[in-house]
């Protein structure tokens, strides 16, 4: 026997704030799978403390989800309870660890959008879509140092460092652009000023993308090609084994209480 | 998380040294003073201080790794959080202990090193696999619980940066320890299935919980000094029976039934136990355990795969610095 998943009425601001609370989560299960096994163990700290800021930011976001759709549902259920289809995340942060290098560049592409999404979503008039963004844009702002310090270090470091680090920009680089894409169902939130328009912030991510990539003696692909379908629970390969994992126990006893 | 008495013996070097600071230096340890870093201590002293820390410190690592096993597969995200933070308080208590151990002369590199070379000991309690959720709880419960028995008592150790580091460790270590309760308290609640997880559970973990005390007092060959030393306060059978003293009545609220047939509790109220399987315990410190050799592979791949990562940040740091002194130049 197994649990079923649930199914969610998909209203504009619920699916808005389940795209943020799937990104959150998917990412800080990614970062938590270092635990233990990071290049040192300052890094096993911080590796961790970013996961346990996303994981954060998700249980607020999908228990902020759950008490909008006004149904049955919970964090735990929004989160162990949906199918690969059902995920609404950025392919970017499905994607597998890697080695360091390719974790860190994730971390600095997505951080860096994260954190001015944050900040104007600091403005929404939502009022817990605000005060989750103050918070979460508190957390973020840290990533992103975190991250652009180790870019700095890996793309300036040694030859093989610096290897390393432009192979993980040129790996990553097509799931970008899937940060920056607004779903029609958004339109209405933006026009409302619940929503931000992700669109516009893109060229402020390429500008500080940019500059620290260069700092990093580190090229951006010229390639603007981008893969999608994350949003519209279209995934990479990778998204199906992390949520059996991430599931299992909840899917193989049907209503037990942990 | 956890040091354990392995009595392994050293050469003793004293004998060699100044008798009146030998003897200034045990004045100072009757009278409950603390030993700082830059004070005068025997050689044996500083080796046998080194030897524990650092094998405290090695255990705090690699017991990073059972329970690392069951982050990704938390069952809530609650449960999740808590897992991922208790398991980051382990690293951090790894990171304070090696650096009370550099106090006494020896790098966390070479630490390290010692560690991978399989020349150093970590807890025999993290070579026994977590097969289900039940066994976070239970190492909580009870690993945290016995490291929690063993420490108190350090934290007025006469050597002060230790002393200092595990007043702090025993605070957290206190919270896993409810924490590991928690979850079992939780487990033994629920359905049939999930009290039958939690009891296999126990069942696993009650012997090799109890080792993690040490030999027993008769076979212990390094107590006498530590004792004198004021480094080990306690016997190991005087903590392991304490031990035992505060988890069975623990077991009981939980309903859970102790895998010992011959456990009696005695006219004084003590839970006196059976003979423990000593042959167990050597085999598990021979490298013989179910994941001695997972968990060393596990280390060693992490330490190799962060190699290139290492140099990175010293090469950086390097040129960083050379930067700065061709600019102070200009």
């Amino acid at each position: 026997m197994a649990t079923p998943s649930i199914k969610i009425s998909e209203t504009p601001l619920v699916l808005h704030v389940l795209r943020r609370a799937d990104d959150a989560l998917i990412l800080g299960h990614r970062l938590s799978e270092w635990c233990g096994h990071a290049p040192m163990l300052e890094e096993d700290m911080a590796l961790t403390n970013m996961a346990l800021d996303l994981i954060g930011q998700a249980r607020e976001l999908y228990s902020y989800a759950a008490r909008i759709e006004g149904k049955d549902n919970d964090e735990d259920k929004l989160a162990y309870l949906r199918d690969e289809r059902q995920y609404r995340n950025l392919l970017l942060v499905e994607q597998p660890n890697g080695d360091f290098a390719r974790t860190i560049v994730r971390q600095f592409f997505y951080s860096v959008f994260a954190d001015l999404y944050w900040r104007a979503m600091m403005r929404s008039g939502d009022a817990t879509l605000a005060a989750i963004a103050a918070k979460s844009e508190k957390e973020s702002a840290y990533h992103v140092r975190h991250s652009s310090e180790w870019i700095v270090r890996l793309g300036d470091g040694t030859e093989e460092s610096h290897a390393r680090a432009q192979a993980a920009i040129e790996y990553l680089w097509a799931f970008t652009g899937e940060m920056f894409e607004v779903g029609d169902d958004e339109r209405g939130l933006i026009d409302a000023g619940i929503a931000v328009d992700a669109g516009k912030l893109r060229a402020q991510w390429l500008k500080i993308v940019s500059g620290i990539a260069a700092e990093a003696t580190l090229t951006l692909p010229s390639n603007d090609w981008m893969q999608k379908g994350g949003r519209a629970g279209r995934h990479s390969e990778h998204l199906g084994h992390l949520l059996s994992e991430l599931q299992m126990l909840q899917r193989s006893f049907p209503g037990a209480t942990w | 998380m956890y040091t354990q008495a392995l009595n392994t013996s050293d050469g003793e070097d004293r004998g060699v040294e100044d008798a009146a600071q030998a003897a200034r230096f045990q004045a100072r340890i009757d009278a409950e003073e603390r030993i700082e870093p830059n004070d005068w201590m025997p050689a044996a002293y500083r080796k046998t201080l080194l030897r524990q820390i650092s094998q405290h410190a090695h255990s705090e690592v690699v017991g990073m790794l059972p329970e690392g096993n069951w982050i990704t597969r938390a069952p809530t995200l609650r449960r999740k959080v808590a897992l991922l933070a208790k398991i980051q308080d382990e690293c951090g208590h790894g990171l304070y202990l090696y650096s009370a151990a550099e106090t006494l002369g020896s790098s966390r590199e070479e630490m390290v090193d010692a560690l991978l070379a399989g020349k150093a000991k970590y807890s025999s309690i993290f070579n026994y696999p977590t097969l289900t959720w039940a066994d976070i709880g239970t190492i909580g419960w009870l690993v945290d619980g016995a490291a929690i028995m063993n420490q108190i008592p350090l934290c007025r150790c006469s050597y002060g940066p230790y002393a200092r580091a595990m007043i702090r460790v025993c605070k957290e270590e206190s919270f896993h320890q409810r924490q590991g309760y928690e979850i079992m308290l939780t487990l033994c609640r629920g359905s049939a299935e999930q009290k039958a997880m939690a009891q296999d559970a126990l069942d696993r973990w009650w012997w090799p919980v109890l080792m993690m005390f040490g030999p027993p007092d008769q076979v212990s060959q390094h107590s006498d000094t530590s004792t004198k030393w004021k480094i080990k306060r306690f016997s190991n059978d005087e903590l392991r029976q304490k031990f035992v003293d505060a988890t069975v009545p623990q077991a009981q609220f939980l309903g859970l039934t102790v895998p010992d047939p011959g456990m009696k509790q005695d006219a004084e109220g003590h839970w006196r136990y059976s003979e423990i399987d000593w042959d167990e315990f050597k085999q598990v410190l021979a490298g013989n355990g179910p994941c001695n050799r997972d968990r060393m592979a596990a280390r060693r791949k992490a330490h190799d795969d962060g190699a290139w990562v290492r140099e990175a940040a010293a090469a950086y740091a390097e040129k960083r610095q050379a930067r700065q002194h061709a600019q102070a130049a200009e």
